[in-house]
Order: structure tokens, then sequence, then C-alpha cells
């Protein structure tokens, strides 16, 4: 194995440790935040997908396509068919979604910046405008899910949302752990390469559509794992899971989190969460207002995403280290 | 279908049409010009409507004759421009030229939100209402149905919104300058051109024109909390079915969404709206650049 | 990577330390009941049924704090303790309404929630209510589905459902003898408009077999311009045209149908439609049938209760109370009358959630538009009698309502274990009307 591929498996399994303890610190203190974790989790998994047609130089807006396809997938499977059991819903919305994305995905990749973003918000605009007339499905109120399983174990009701969050948190660094080495392996750098001059790429000899189609892909199937997870999460999915105003708030958790660090997205999926929540439950006649001076405010001055910020605090740790010691030479 | 059918559903689309267009105008206006999609489109039409509200009263505490309210709603849709166009261009979206298109459809985002509080916050909840200038051009009886002439008066106003402007581009020296500017900024300015200035101008025109649309239907609706959503939904749909940045393309699309919608009231009353998402789709599938657009597929 | 993840997380913990650091009071006080009240504060609903609701809550928990409510609600808050209520905005679809719910219950802690006005949200919400064992009061939803499809120990309806409008609405038709050959409908293509014609198109199937359905039109919820569907009604010219559409969807109809004269061609009828009375003022037009989803506002009978209750809503905010204030009350009112019946049983001890869901069940109080009787769902869904009337003006020019007709609440809704539906189409079986 190489080296840093080694360096990615190893943090990926400290988080997990991590997270798993804070998810049994939390259920015994402010038992609330394993819900919103959650939520938060599932809102970042869709971000990643974003993040990695990023780094392809794509953003899309209409993320709500995927996440809403994958929850539906997973809830139809399990109030029709009856299938309970967390993991293999959400391995169903996700090749639902990814599906779905395998398809579309030729329509679309061969549009790139505004046209991209704006031809996927209206994709999910149809799949929102179809669900809401099909009232076998509930139309517009949506259907509420039975309590899932995790491998034929129920949980009991106190640690129902534990169980959850710790599924969520192991789906969350596996998903992170691959999408990182995908980053980092050479198919993944040169979607990095697309993004700086997608001629040279071509001239170069690799296929600009083929990287549009993976990325599309990979987005879908991460959104299908959101999709998933937040309908477990809340109990209930409806349309607007496709509504713009959703995709909104996954580019919003991307571009918060900047598309060079992995578990950034997260943290910012948290960061939205919170700041949702608090706004809302302070001022709430003016949340959007609240919400959406934040979302100005970062975008005005952290620019490039939290992940950026760390890279700034490297830099800026390392240079005033190299002035101490200029510094120190001179005197 | 008897012919009294159809031409009852050539009146309500184009009727419908009629306001779609001049909001989709100034939405297609902006992203020819500063290539921004703007999402907060359809608050800066609630803003018009509200403000048209505002002023319309003024009209008889001054004493004035209700035919000022027209002139009111005009002066309310300029002064919305005015305020809020150096705002959000010059204090805002300036900030991301040159940055990542998608800042700035995130950006547009966040002003939806900003703006949904903003409108509660100037106006309140609670509903306002323009009643007087509907009464001003009586009733018009086509199809043995009556029509208020106040809407027919709506598609002469959404030709001359569309004429300008059309005009405005093509056959005066600002237009050819601004048309210089869509083609390559960057020449524009070494040329000599205020890229600012016309960028400036540009955003000012369109949200007149969302504004405008917002305040000349006040009349026909209850003004109040979330109108905005629909609309950008809709002027949406309109200029990917005609293709972003197409004056023609705006008003077939409207057309195309006005009459197809009062088809399916008629024929089937089931579809209504999803129809215009149905059309929408064929056009995405077939010809995604929108039917008026020249393919313009990837730039290197 | 590895630091980068750390570091990740370190600050997941520092914001959920200023989380929690905002949460604060989270402990609550003996002497306080903590209630969260979620209705709409923004977008489409806050005008019409929000923002009045919150309004009325806010005005009644004032003067129950201050013990200023007429018997038999003269006792201070709820039994002695003080109402603290936390209002959240219901905007934003029912996954954020579950994400707010959970942070009400298990982040402040509340000790009961009262809200949704959207059935969406209350289809969504309920059974997480139950997951997490929270009293949770929906206070004005419309959809019979919340208990006729399912069953909730923690969950109830303080207010009828929609079959009792649409119900209430035909009856009065008939009551009126009025004659119906062809009727048409305009309601929203969602499920309250969906549900709401169906009920009447049922309803009319009992009491006027021989009319026939001329048009069946669903425009988009917040349409807001219905030119075209105003024209297809008018080429139909059906005696009566019935609409289930509220707020700026059901004014914007009433201002675009009335100069075009559908109101001269067709007798309208709208389920819902009292709260477009003050907005409209003068505009409202004349000879509509219109109910309010019980005997509210306008409707709303001549009782004690009921003149303290009006003149201080109209004192305080310069309006009548319309519908969703009246809910809010009826809401807050059972809640209090409950808790005091719980305490009285338990020995004037604080009760808990368990003690007062008991008590809530079945249970029966006196609001001010009428009693209220918790008698379906296995009693968690409440009935109620309700009013229906035509509007008129008087002689300054304002919007009245005359020849109101009261139907006693078992006579327009279905007596327990009965769904609707097959109440209505079984010709209203077991239905007790004066």
């Amino acid at each position: 194995m190489h080296a840093s591929t080694k360096r990615t498996c190893l943090a990926g399994l400290i988080a997990v440790i991590l997270l798993v303890l804070a998810g049994f610190v939390f259920q015994h203190w402010q038992t609330w935040i394993l819900f919103t974790a959650t939520k938060a989790i599932g809102y970042g998994l869709v971000a990643l997908g974003i993040i990695t047609l990023m780094r392809g130089g794509l953003v899309s807006f209409g993320q709500g396509l995927v996440y809403c396809t994958g929850a539906y997938a997973s809830g139809l499977m399990a109030t029709r068919l009856g299938v309970t059991d967390a993991p293999v819903l959400l391995v169903v919305g996700m090749l639902a979604s990814a599906l779905l994305a395998l398809i579309v995905s030729p329509l679309i990749a061969r549009y790139r910046g505004i046209f991209f973003a704006m031809l996927t918000v209206a994709l999910s605009m149809v799949l929102y405008g179809v669900l809401v007339k099909m009232n076998a499905i509930g139309g517009s109120d949506g259907f509420t899910l039975p309590e899932p399983t995790f491998l034929g174990w129920q949980p009991s009701v106190d640690y129902a949302d534990l169980a959850l969050y710790l599924l969520a948190a192991v789906v969350a660094v596996v998903a992170s752990t691959a999408t990182r080495l995908y980053y980092d392996s050479m198919a993944g750098l040169v979607a990095l390469a697309v993004r700086e001059n997608e001629l040279r790429v071509e001239y170069l000899g690799s296929s600009v559509f083929k990287v549009t189609v993976r990325h599309f892909t990979i987005a879908g199937a991460l959104g299908g794992l959101g999709g998933t997870l937040n309908g477990m999460a809340l109990g209930h999915i409806d349309p607007l899971f496709s509504f713009w105003t959703t995709s909104g708030e996954f580019v919003f958790i991307a571009v918060l989190a900047g598309y060079i660090s992995v578990s950034a997205v997260f943290l910012s999926a948290m960061i939205l969460e919170l700041v949702r929540s608090f706004s809302n439950l302070y001022f709430p006649e003016t949340w959007q207002l609240i919400l959406g001076g934040f979302l100005i405010v970062v975008i005005v001055f952290l620019p490039g995403g939290i992940g950026s910020f760390w890279e700034r605090v490297k830099e800026g740790r390392a240079a005033r280290a190299q002035a101490e010691q200029e510094e120190g030479a001179g005197s | 279908m008897e012919f009294a059918d159809i031409l009852t559903i050539l009146v309500d689309g184009v009727v419908y049409a009629s306001w779609l267009f001049i909001v989709a105008l100034g939405l297609t206006l902006i992203f020819g010009v500063l290539q921004i999609l703007n999402l907060a489109h359809g608050s800066l039409y609630a803003v018009g409507a509200y403000a048209a509200a505002s002023f319309t009263m003024l009209v008889p505490y001054f004493g004035l004759p209700p035919a000022f309210s027209l002139l009111a709603m005009l002066i309310a849709a300029l002064a919305v421009a005015l305020v809020l166009a150096p705002i959000l261009e010059r204090g805002l979206l300036r900030l991301f030229y040159g940055r990542d298109e998608v800042l700035i459809l995130l950006v547009t985002y966040a002003v939806f939100l900003v703006l949904e509080d903003v409108t509660k916050l100037v106006w309140g909840v609670q509903p306002y209402y323009v009643f007087e200038p509907r009464n001003l051009f009586g009733n018009v009886e086509i199809g043995q149905l009556f029509y208020v002439g106040y809407d027919l008066m709506l598609i002469v106003l959404a030709a001359i919104c569309g004429l300008a402007v059309w005009l405005g581009l093509n056959k005066t020296t600002t237009g050819k300058v601004v048309l210089a500017v869509i083609h390559n900024p960057d020449v524009s300015a070494c040329m000599g051109v205020r890229v600012n200035w016309i960028y400036l101008l540009a955003f000012f025109v369109g949200v007149f024109l969302a504004a405008l649309a917002g305040a000349y239907t006040a009349p026909l609706i209850s003004v109040q909390p979330g109108i905005s959503v629909n609309v950008i939904i809709l002027s949406f749909a309109v200029v990917i079915i005609g293709g972003l940045g197409s004056i023609p393309g705006a008003a077939i699309g409207a057309l195309v969404v006005g009459i197809a919608r009062a088809a399916a009231v008629y024929e089937f009353p089931e579809a209504e709206i999803f129809i215009i998402y149905l059309v929408m789709a064929i056009v995405l599938v077939f010809r995604p650049e929108g039917l008026f657009q020249r393919t313009q597929a990837r730039k290197i | 990577m590895v630091n980068t993840t750390l570091k990740s997380l370190m600050a997941g913990a520092a914001m959920a330390a200023l989380g929690l650091a905002a949460a604060g009071s989270a402990a609550a006080q003996d002497d306080t009941y903590k209630i969260g009240v979620v209705t709409f504060l923004s977008g489409q609903a806050a005008e019409s049924f929000g923002v009045p609701a919150w309004d009325g809550g806010k005005l009644l928990i004032e003067k129950l704090n201050a013990g200023e409510v007429p018997a038999p609600y003269d006792t201070v808050g709820f039994g002695g303790m003080k109402i603290e209520a936390i209002p959240i905005d219901e905007a934003g679809g029912a996954t954020k309404q579950v994400q707010e719910f959970r942070n009400l219950v298990q982040r402040e802690n509340v000790d009961a929630v009262i809200g949704y006005v959207s059935s969406g949200d209350c289809l969504a919400i309920s059974p997480v209510a139950d997951e997490l064992e929270a009293l949770t009061i929906l206070y004005d939803c419309g959809t019979p589905r919340v208990f006729e499809d399912g069953s909730y120990e923690y969950v109830f309806r303080t207010a009828a459902h929609a079959t009792m409008d649409n119900v209430s609405i035909a009856r009065y038709l008939k009551a009126r003898d009025m004659k119906v050959g062809t009727f048409a409908g305009l309601n929203q293509d969602y499920a309250w408009g969906h549900d709401s014609w169906r009920d009447f198109t049922a309803s009319m199937a009992q009491l006027y077999p021989e009319a026939e359905v001329t048009a069946e039109l669903f425009p988009a919820f917040g349409a807001g311009q219905y030119g075209t569907e105003i024209s297809a009604l008018m080429r139909e010219g059906p005696d009566v045209v019935h609409s289930s559409n509220w707020g700026g969807d059901l004014q914007s109809f009433l201002l675009q149908a009335l100069p075009r004269g559908l109101f001269q061609r067709s007798q309208v009828v709208l389920s819902a439609g009292d709260h477009s009375i003050p907005p409209l003022g003068k505009n409202m037009p004349e000879g509509v049938v219109l109910g309010a989803r019980g005997s509210y506002g306008l409707l709303s009978p001549d009782t004690p209760l009921n003149d303290w209750w009006f003149k201080t809503y109209q004192d305080e905010y310069d309006v009548i109370p319309v519908q969703a204030p009246y809910r809010m009350v009826q809401a807050l009112l059972g809640l209090k009358s409950a808790i005091e019946k719980a305490m009285e049983a338990n020995g004037g001890n604080r009760p808990t959630k368990d003690e007062i869901a008991a008590a809530l069940k079945g249970h029966e109080w006196e609001s001010p538009a009428g009693m209220i009787q918790m008698k379906l769902g296995d009693g968690h869904q409440a009935i109620q009698p309700t009013a229906i009337g035509t509007t008129a003006k008087d002689e300054n020019g304002d919007t009245i309502l005359v020849d109101i007709e009261r139907f006693a609440a078992e006579c327009v809704n279905p007596p327990p274990g009965q769904k609707s539906v097959d109440w209505i189409n079984a010709g209203f079986q077991g239905a007790k009307c004066e």
C-alpha cells in the first residue's frame, strides 16, 4: 500500500473512533446533538458530491434531484416492500441515485459553468413537479417511513437516535475516505487538471466528458446516500427534497467547506444546521435574513471555504516561524 | 374543439404570458450582460408589487384622479430599481466578478433569503391590494366572455417592454456598447468602455423590469409574503425554454408557458402546472440550450 | 489529513459547545409550563393563518398569565404555572419542521408543542411526536388522514378536520333550498384542495344526487393568477362553484373573478373563506356562501366567553379575529383545562405528560366557538359545532354575514370509528342534526 493511502485510511480509522466516542458522550449529555449531527452528515454527503464535481470545475445547483431520488427509492422500498434494514436501504438509495445520475449525465456533461448549474436545477424541478403530481405516493404531502432496523436489530426508543448516528458516522467516514483516495489517485488528479485547463487535458488524451460523467455519477451516489440517511432520520420524505431551495443549501455547504478538504464538508454542514436552528429559535420572524446574511458574510470573507482557512492558518504559522527565524538571525 | 375555445385559450394564454415575459426579460437581460442567473429575481418582482401598493395609496391622498395610479406604479418600479440595483450590483455582486459563476448564483440565493424577510420587515405580513387601476379600462367582451380591459392592457405593456429593450440594444449607441460588452468585456474595456457602468445599467434595467411586472400585476393579486417563490420558477422555466440571454426566446418561452397552461386548464385540468415542467423537460432533452440559443456548449 | 480531521472534530465540538451555551436554560422550572408554538411566520400562510394565530396565542397567554380570562379559565396560567411560549416559524417544509420539533423537545425541553397549519407537517410530525413521547397538539391542519390512517398516544387535534367544512357547505345549500343542477370546483393542487373537493362532491352526491360536475380545476398552490380558470368556469356556467382556496390564492381569485361577473353567473361557495373578509373589506363580493372551518369570527356564537374574546382581540389588534386565532385559543384552553383536570386528579401536583395526555383523551371543554369534544380517533380528534353564512353589505358598505345556519357537531362530523369518506358515501349514517 502506498504511504499516503495508508495515512488516509489511518485518519479514517481515527475519525470513526472519535465520532463513535462522541456519540456515546452525547447520548448521555445533550441527546439532541445526535439527531442534528445525523442530519448534518446527510447534508454533508450530498455536499461532498458537489465538491467532487467542483474539483472538475463544475457546480450542480440541482443535487436535490439525486438527494430526493435516493430518499424516495429507499423510502418506497421500506414502505412498499417492508425492507427496513438501514444498511440495505442505504445501498438501495445510493444505487438508485447513481443510476439516475449515470443516465442523466450524458445529457448535461457537454455543458459548463452556469449552464451546467441551470440544467441541473431544471432537472431537479422536473422531478419535483412529477412527485407533487403522484398522489399514489403521497403527492405534495410525501409519506412517512417506518423506523429503520440495523441488521435485524430494532433499537429501543432511547437508543434509536444513537444507532442511526453511529451508522451515519461510519458511512460518512467510509465515503470521505473513499473520495479522498479517489482525489489522490491518478484519475482524481486528472479532474483537478480539468478544472485548470480542459483543452490541455483533452490534448493529453483524457476525456473531459468521461471525467464529468464519472463525477456526476459519484455525486449521485453520495446524494442518494445523503437522501436515504435523512429520510430515515426525519422519518418522513416529501417532494421538497427536490425543490431548488434545498439544492441551494447543499451548494452553500460545499462552498463553505471549499473543495480542498473532505472533512470540512461535514463541519460546514453542522455549522449550517446550528445557525439555521438557533436563528429560527431566537429570531423566528427573521431567520431567513440571518441565514442569508451569514451566507453572504461567509462568501465574502472566506471565499475558499473552511478548508482554505486551515491552509491559511498553516501558511500563517509557517510565515510567522520564518519571520521569527529571520528576526533571530538579524539580531 | 370549437373556435370559441381556441380563442379563449389564446386570450388567457397571452394575458398570462405578458407579465411573465416582462419578468423573464429582466432575468434574461441580466444573464446576457452580466452572466448572472439572478435567483433573487422573484423577490424583486415582489418588492415591485409592494412598492406599487404603497405608491398608489398616495394617489387618493393627494386627491389625484385614479388614472394617476398607472403612473404611480411606474414610479414605484423605477424607485425600486434606483434603490436596489446600485446596492445589489455595486455593493455586492461586483465583489464576485471574475470569480466562480456559481459563487454569484449562491450570492443571489442569499439575497433571495434576505429580501424575503426585508419585505416582511418593511411591509409586514398583512396583504395589500391595489384596487383602482383595474377599473380604469372597463370590460371587453371577447367570444361571449368578459375580460377586464386592464388585463388586456398588460399585453400592450409587455410588447412595449420587449420592443424598447430590443430597440435599445440594437439601435442606440449605448445598446451597441452593451452588445460589445456581452461579446467581450475585456476588449471593450481596452477600447475605453466603462464596463462597470454597462453592468450597472443592465442590472438596473433588469431590476426595473422585474419590479415593473410586479407593480402592474399588483392590481390582480393579493400582495403578501410568499409571492416570489413561484415567480422565479416560472420565469426560470421561460428562459430555459426560450434560451438564456435571448429576447425573442423569452417572448416565445412566455407564450409557450402561457398557452400550454391555458390549454391544460381546458383539456387536462389535472396537468395544469405539470405541463410547464413537462415542456421544460422536453426542451431540455432535445434542445438543452433552449429554442433560441446558439449552441455554445463548452467554453475552453 | 489526520491533522485536518482532528481539527474538524475539535471545531465541531467547539461549535456544539457554543450551541449548548446558547441553549442554556435547558432545565424547565417547576412554576412555568413551557410550550413550543409552531405556526407560519413567513411565506404564503403567514398572512391568513400563521400570524393571526400567533397574535391570538400571544394575547391569550398574556391574559392567562395575568389571570384575566373569564371563568372557567380564571386561574393563573396553566393551573398556577406561568406559561412560557417559544414561537417557531413553520415555513420551510415538513423535513425542516421535524428537525425543529426535535430541537424543541430534546434541546429546549418544552412541556408541550402546539402547532402546525399545514397538513403535510401534521402527518410528518405525528409519528415523531409519539417516538419522542412528546405531548403535541395539532391546532389547525385539516387532513382527516392523521387519525384515520394512524393512531398516536401523545398527539391530539383540538379542532375538527376538513370533512366538516365541506359537509356543512353542502348541507347549507340544501337547508337554504338552493337549486343545484351543475357544479364545478376550483381547488389548490395539493392534498388540502383534493381532499376538500372529494368531500364536497361526495356530500353533493348524497344531497343532490341529480347534480352534475362540469369542471374540476386544480391550479397550483400559490398560482396567484386565475384568468384562465375563471374563463373556463364562465364558459361552463355551473350553478355552484366550490373552492377551498385560502389566503392569497383565495383573495386573488375573488379579486380577479369579481369584475368578470362570475358571482352573477354562479353561486360561489368557499369552505374556508372567512379570513378574506377583513383584508378585502368593502371589495368582498356579495352573496358568497362561506364557512370559517368552525363557528369562528363573524360566525361565532353569542356567549360571554366569545364576547370577551372577540372584544379583547379586536381592541388589541384593531381587526376582527378570524378562524386562525380562534383555533389557537381553542388549543390553549383545551390544554389548560386538561392540565387542571390532571392536577385535580393527582392532588394538585404538577402533572406528568402521561397524566395530561390521559386527561386530554376524550376531554370536553368550552371554547369561544362552542363546545369542543375529543370524540374521534380514540379520543384524540375533536369535533365541534360549525356555521355557514352568506356575505352581504351593511348600511356602511362593510361586509357582514347573513342567513347564518348553525350545525351541531355530530351533524357534520363522522361518528367514532368511521372514516369520513365512508361515512359520507353511506349517506351520513348516524348524523344527529337538530
